[in-house]
């Protein structure tokens, strides 16, 4: 039985139109215009026990708004989910007690508190039994690596620590969905690498199926051997991470290393070229690779030469961007 | 694996009430630690009060200047509930008290703000309501309020022993105890309320503004509403805001007649059935709006 099935989900908002100015603030006041805004549009797809996928996006795709409907904080114009086997908006006290939801920095701990004391409310909004309680928090702690810092009061910690005991708040009553909205959104490299480890070591010591947003290519590729690619509220790609590559990809990268500076100027015949000191860079056409690698190697003297994938950002840049309707609407969330 | 074998749902009136005995605990934990402000706080308050006093002393001198000494000492009030200067000042200090429970500050603008910010969506993610949850964090916070400036009352109402000409009777002084209760659930309730508004507009403050202000009068916060209009006094008793200042002071100075005491603090528990009901049936709507509009 999959975790999360949702079927044909949509979302529409109904949003004020204010005219600018004063004079548009006065007729807002008697007469307004709103414009439907479809943030979610048909939106089908299933999660297995144990997965870790990503909702990948722009800002404004519709992957925030798809997660509040899975967790029941809105419910869709159109369709149907059904997540841990309950529909999510009715809401019922077991839904709630089997998932989780982290969204971003809005934090749920106490801000002149220890961290302690807020786990300690958890412990009693969730009913958890004391012994159980303390051995998965004793296990969180030093997985996340703050067994220090959980009596320290969290206005003194740094926004990767708090972002950890976030995540140590949601796990403590061991859910069975985690849903993450963009997990390590401003932290560094070091906070987000931890974070990006824990997940990950938890997802493989738990089986806990995770869904998480992000922008950020580094967290997909490390935790997600799936992804979910949404904008403009539509979904047009579920499955591996490399399969995007294969199907939006459709240049390759030739790198090739001269002997002297500079590179030769008739080298742009094939394609668009970036020179950096006595290196270039070619997008070719995947079809043409071998033509083009054969009539270089050929006419020029080459030190060394290597064939990749283009960036995976890159790719999905490019994709977002090919995918923008004519309308650009804002959509919220 | 099976989604069904999790941890049992706990459920029943006693595990729940249980929870949130518990979130009481904890949160009273936590507001123990800004004990320190509670006693500044508490100190404070004493000095608009002193001003309060001295201002009631002038009035009632200037009213004895231009009457019979041999009437007795001078008394205000409309109808058959009278107030002299000492019961009056005593009446101020009482209102203190009632304020005490009776007083919410910053819930509705908490609540209308968790609402425009999105922090509402934690009761809607956790098995937690967020009445229920708030219920138990103001039970604290008035628990370790009054915890920590019981002994600067204390000093206050033995120096002020002058005013009392009267000491309540041990059934008088329970109905106060219980109308002083039933006070904190009713403030609690009614701020709850106006709180919910946030569902339906942005911004309350100004709305918030009025209604305090108003408040502040109708619930006698200022005078005893003895000293109104008859039919003003009527009306203002025909209200729930009496019981968050007026309505415990009156029953602890005797102004509330021996055979209406249980039936004001039956009407004033009905009062806090009212508000109850109210509350929940704007959250719900509320929810419902919020379900579909955003979050």
């Amino acid at each position: 039985m999959p975790v999360i099935e949702a079927v044909g989900l949509t979302k529409t908002y109904r949003v004020f139109q204010k005219q600018p100015g004063l004079r548009g603030a006065f007729a807002g006041l008697f007469w307004r215009e709103y414009k439907e805004v479809r943030a979610v549009e048909d939106v089908t797809f299933s999660i297995e026990p144990g997965e870790m996928v990503a909702f990948l996006g722009p800002n404004g795709a519709g992957k925030t708004t798809t997660l509040k409907m899975l967790s029941g904080l809105i419910y869709p114009t159109r369709g149907t989910a059904t997540v841990l086997g309950f529909t999510p908006w009715e809401r019922p006290d077991a839904f709630r007690r089997r998932f989780s939801l982290v969204m971003g920095q809005k934090n749920q701990l106490w801000w002149d508190l220890p961290a302690a004391d807020s786990f300690q409310l958890h412990r009693e909004i969730y009913s958890l039994p004391r012994d159980r309680f303390e051995r998965t928090l004793g296990q969180l702690t030093e997985m996340f690596g703050v067994e220090k810092l959980t009596r320290q009061p969290v206005r003194e910690l740094s926004l990767g620590e708090r972002m950890k005991m976030e995540l140590i708040a949601s796990l403590l009553h061991e859910p069975q969905l985690l849903l993450l909205d963009e997990p390590t959104i401003g932290l560094d490299v070091v906070a987000q690498g931890t974070i990006q480890r824990c997940l990950r070591e938890y997802n493989q010591a738990r089986g806990t199926t995770m869904l998480l947003t992000s922008h950020y290519m580094r967290d997909v590729e490390a935790l997600c051997n799936r992804v979910l690619v949404i904008a403009h509220g539509r979904l047009f790609y579920d499955g591996p991470l490399s399969g995007i590559i294969e199907r939006f990809g459709s240049t390759k990268l030739i790198r090739l290393q001269f002997e002297f500076e500079p590179v030769p100027a008739d080298l742009d015949r094939y394609g668009a070229v970036k020179r950096t000191g006595p290196v270039a860079e070619l997008n070719v056409e995947r079809a043409q690779i071998s033509e083009v690698l054969a009539a270089i190697l050929d006419r020029y003297a080459v030190v060394d030469v290597s064939v990749q994938d283009p960036p995976l950002d890159q790719v999905i840049a490019r994709v977002f961007e090919a995918s923008r309707p004519e309308e650009a609407a804002h959509v919220p969330g | 694996m099976s989604l069904a074998d999790a941890a049992a749902p706990p459920g029943g009136f006693w595990t729940t009430l249980h929870k949130y005995v518990n979130i009481y605990r904890v949160s009273l934990i936590e507001r123990l630690a800004y004990r320190s402000d509670f006693l500044l706080g508490t100190v404070l308050r004493f000095l608009p009060l002193l001003t309060t006093i001295l201002l009631w002393q002038a009035i009632y001198d200037s009213a004895r200047a231009g009457s019979d000494p041999a009437d007795g000492p001078k008394a205000f009030g409309s109808g058959a509930v009278t107030f002299t200067m000492d019961q009056m000042i005593a009446y101020l200090l009482l209102v203190h008290i009632s304020r005490m429970f009776s007083s919410m500050p910053g819930l509705a603008v908490g609540v209308a703000r968790s609402i425009r910010s999105g922090d509402l969506k934690r009761y809607l993610i956790q098995p937690l309501d967020m009445i229920g949850y708030l219920l138990a964090y103001r039970a604290a916070h008035k628990t370790a309020y009054i915890a920590t400036s019981f002994i600067p009352y204390a000093v206050l109402f033995i120096l002020c022993a002058g005013f009392f000409d009267t000491v309540p009777d041990g059934p008088t002084f329970v109905l106060y105890i219980v109308a002083l209760l039933l006070s904190f659930l009713i403030g609690f309730l009614f701020e709850l309320t106006i709180g919910m508004v946030g569902f339906w507009f942005l911004e309350i403050t100004s709305f918030l503004f009025v209604v305090n202000t108003v408040n502040f009068f109708v619930s006698g916060h200022l005078f005893p509403l003895d000293l109104l209009p008859p039919f003003w006094a009527w009306l203002f008793k025909l209200l729930p805001f009496q019981y968050l200042a007026y309505f415990p002071a009156a029953v602890f100075l005797g102004k509330v007649p021996y055979d209406e005491l249980a039936q004001g603090v039956l009407i004033q528990f009905a009062w806090v059935v009212g508000l109850y009901v109210l509350s929940r049936w704007l959250y719900a709507r509320g929810l419902r709006r919020y379900s579909a509009y955003g979050g």
